[in-house]
């Protein structure tokens, strides 16, 4: 059954998100037949546009000016709308993210539509596309159906099979011009302050070294920073550390904070809590660095360090640094 | 000001989850206000406080969720829908639908809600509502200014902090860190116990059964696979740490 897939690019910083990609490998496969679509919305994006064809999108719509610069919600829900109007689409992927997630409900309301947040896994049964998502920050998951109407989802990064390019498509670039009203302006960001270090988006992070109780102080985290920073990661952290007072919580992963799916999760003095577990537990390969034994995150860990983190992080740090020549 | 907060009664974060049959079972389960609504009607609170006005908390949910709107009230909110109809809840769309139709009885200022709730996660239906409204919304706020019908929200952007100004009304939606919520005092929990919960059906609201029919449907809801238990690895330090360097770039290859 042919579709009309459109993706919504994430991007952050003037930079596309690898879950842009994601999303472009899952429109490829639900396509069948029918056209895929990039959307670009910002100020000084048009370039990103370049490649997106062998990435599978058969046309990039961007929407570039300079209103655009800032997520503002209705100026972005403007620019959908319009694009709505001048093709009707089947499934609309947004990335499940700061600005997908803050966008997609609002899209689905004007052009009549459920939603389904938080995707991690998308099937054909027969016939019909099949969601799989986790509830419950990952203690269970549900499949969901749309009964009617457009489909918009919300896509998790580091999760569907990304696309990895040599579509060939010729990805023809359409400028959207769209006469933003006074009233899609109504909200303005008048300041952007850039808290967390570079490199650490903890949601998008291959590697993610977090820490606990057990790092005692907002000093603490120092080494845990250095290993992130050798493995190219970022660095998260429990409730028990930002309630604490240790670190912002920006940083927080659990069940109340952000659910994290990386490659690599390298717990540092976390005791394992069950809505710190929820957070993470779908990380491919979990270590887990713990005083205690009896410590419960040692139960979902594949590989477990007992001992002092202030002594075993710095060690495997200068180990990683020699293996890795960094 | 009058400021409503919708608010849903979910699973405590610590409980495990039980499944049978494909349901998620309830027995022995301990609920709480959902803990990104719980900042909302902090904040509400103390925005009453500041400017006076009214604070009216709503659920769509199950009769069990007039424990979460007792807490609400005992924590200072002064008035408490609860809207009980399976129907009203059958999807996001079905709820924000509901929400709207709530929202529009009085003439409200502001509308907070938790970002999302901590069980099905689908941070939906503040949004939702804000569009079905025509009002603007700020998602994830972790600071808040309300003066002179403006608001200056600080929203959490993926770690970043965007300062958002925008009119009233508004729907804000709270991210952790917004406030620290207060403890209800005992003689708030008893003020509320004797404060009447208002209780609408859909066709109080001016809703038939079309207006809320779902688009999305559950059809299946099961436990994740089962993690292979790990190994603790053994030996000094050092062998351990060459040991586990070794697994995660040479067996696992998720370092490079």
């Amino acid at each position: 059954m042919a579709r009309n897939v459109w993706v919504v690019a994430d991007i952050r910083q003037q930079k596309l998100r690898q879950v842009t990609f994601d999303m472009l490998g899952a429109a490829q496969r639900m396509a069948e037949g029918g056209r895929v679509t990039a959307m670009l919305i910002g100020h000084g994006v048009a370039e990103l546009a370049a490649g997106l064809g062998d990435h599978g999108a058969d046309e990039v719509w961007v929407a570039d000016a300079p209103q655009l610069a800032s997520f503002v919600p209705r100026a972005y829900l403007r620019v959908l709308a319009e694009a709505a109007s001048r093709q009707t689409p089947d499934v609309v992927l947004f990335a499940h993210s700061a600005v997908g997630k803050s966008l997609a409900p609002a899209f689905a309301v004007r052009i009549g539509a459920g939603q389904v947040s938080d995707v991690t896994s998308i099937d054909t049964e027969d016939g019909r596309l099949v969601f799989t998502r986790p509830i419950y920050a990952g203690k269970a998951l549900t499949k969901v159906v749309f009964i009617r109407g457009p489909m918009v989802v919300t896509v998790r990064p580091n999760n569907l099979p990304a696309s990895t390019g040599g579509a060939g498509k010729p990805g023809r670039i359409v400028p959207l011009a769209v006469p933003l009203q006074p009233d899609d302006l109504v909200t303005l960001v008048q300041e952007v302050v850039q808290k967390t270090r570079a490199g650490a988006d903890l949601t998008e992070a291959r590697v993610i070294v977090s820490g606990g109780r057990g790092v005692q102080s907002a000093e603490g985290f120092q080494p845990l920073y250095e290993l992130a920073e050798v493995l190219g990661g970022a660095v998260g952290a429990s409730r028990g550390a930002c309630d604490a007072g240790y670190c912002d919580y920006a940083l927080q992963i659990g069940q109340t904070g952000k659910t994290v799916t990386p490659d690599l999760y390298i717990a540092c003095g976390i005791s394992g809590a069950i809505q710190h577990i929820a957070g993470m537990s779908g990380s491919k390969v979990i270590v887990a660095i713990n005083k205690d034994p009896e410590a419960p995150i040692f139960q979902i860990a594949d590989y477990g360090i007992v001992g002092d983190l202030f002594e075993v992080v710095p060690r495997l740090t200068q180990a990683f640094r020699q293996v890795l020549g960094r | 000001m009058n400021i409503l907060v919708c608010v849903k009664q979910t699973f405590d974060t610590e409980e495990r989850i039980v499944i049978e049959d494909g349901i998620i079972q309830e027995e022995g389960v301990r609920f709480v206000v959902n803990p990104y609504d719980e900042y909302a009607i902090e904040e509400a609170i103390r925005l009453k406080e500041a400017h006076g006005g009214e604070v009216t908390v709503v659920s769509v949910g199950p009769e069990r969720a007039e424990e979460a709107l007792r807490t609400a009230l005992a924590m200072g909110a002064d008035e408490a829908i609860l809207v009980d109809d399976p129907r009203a809840r059958a999807d996001e769309a079905a709820v924000a639908t509901v929400l709207a139709a709530v929202a529009r009885q009085k003439p409200y200022d502001l509308i907070l809600a938790g970002n999302y709730a901590v069980d099905d996660g689908s941070g939906q239906v503040a949004i939702r509502l804000a569009e079905l409204l025509g009002w603007p919304y700020v998602a994830t706020v972790i600071r808040l200014m309300v003066a002179d019908g403006r608001a200056t929200a600080h929203r959490d952007a993926e770690g970043d902090i965007e300062v958002v100004a925008a009119p009233l009304p508004l729907v804000i939606t709270a991210q952790q860190g917004l406030n620290e919520p207060r403890y209800p005092s005992l003689l708030g929990i008893r003020r509320a116990a004797k404060k009447p919960i208002a209780r609408l059906r859909l066709s109080d609201l001016g809703l038939a059964a079309t207006d809320v029919a779902p688009y999305t449907e559950v059809v299946a809801t099961f436990a994740p696979p089962a993690k292979q238990p790990g190994r603790i690895l053994s030996g000094t330090l050092d062998e351990q740490v060459a040991a586990l360097v070794d697994a995660l770039c040479r067996v696992e290859r998720v370092v490079s």
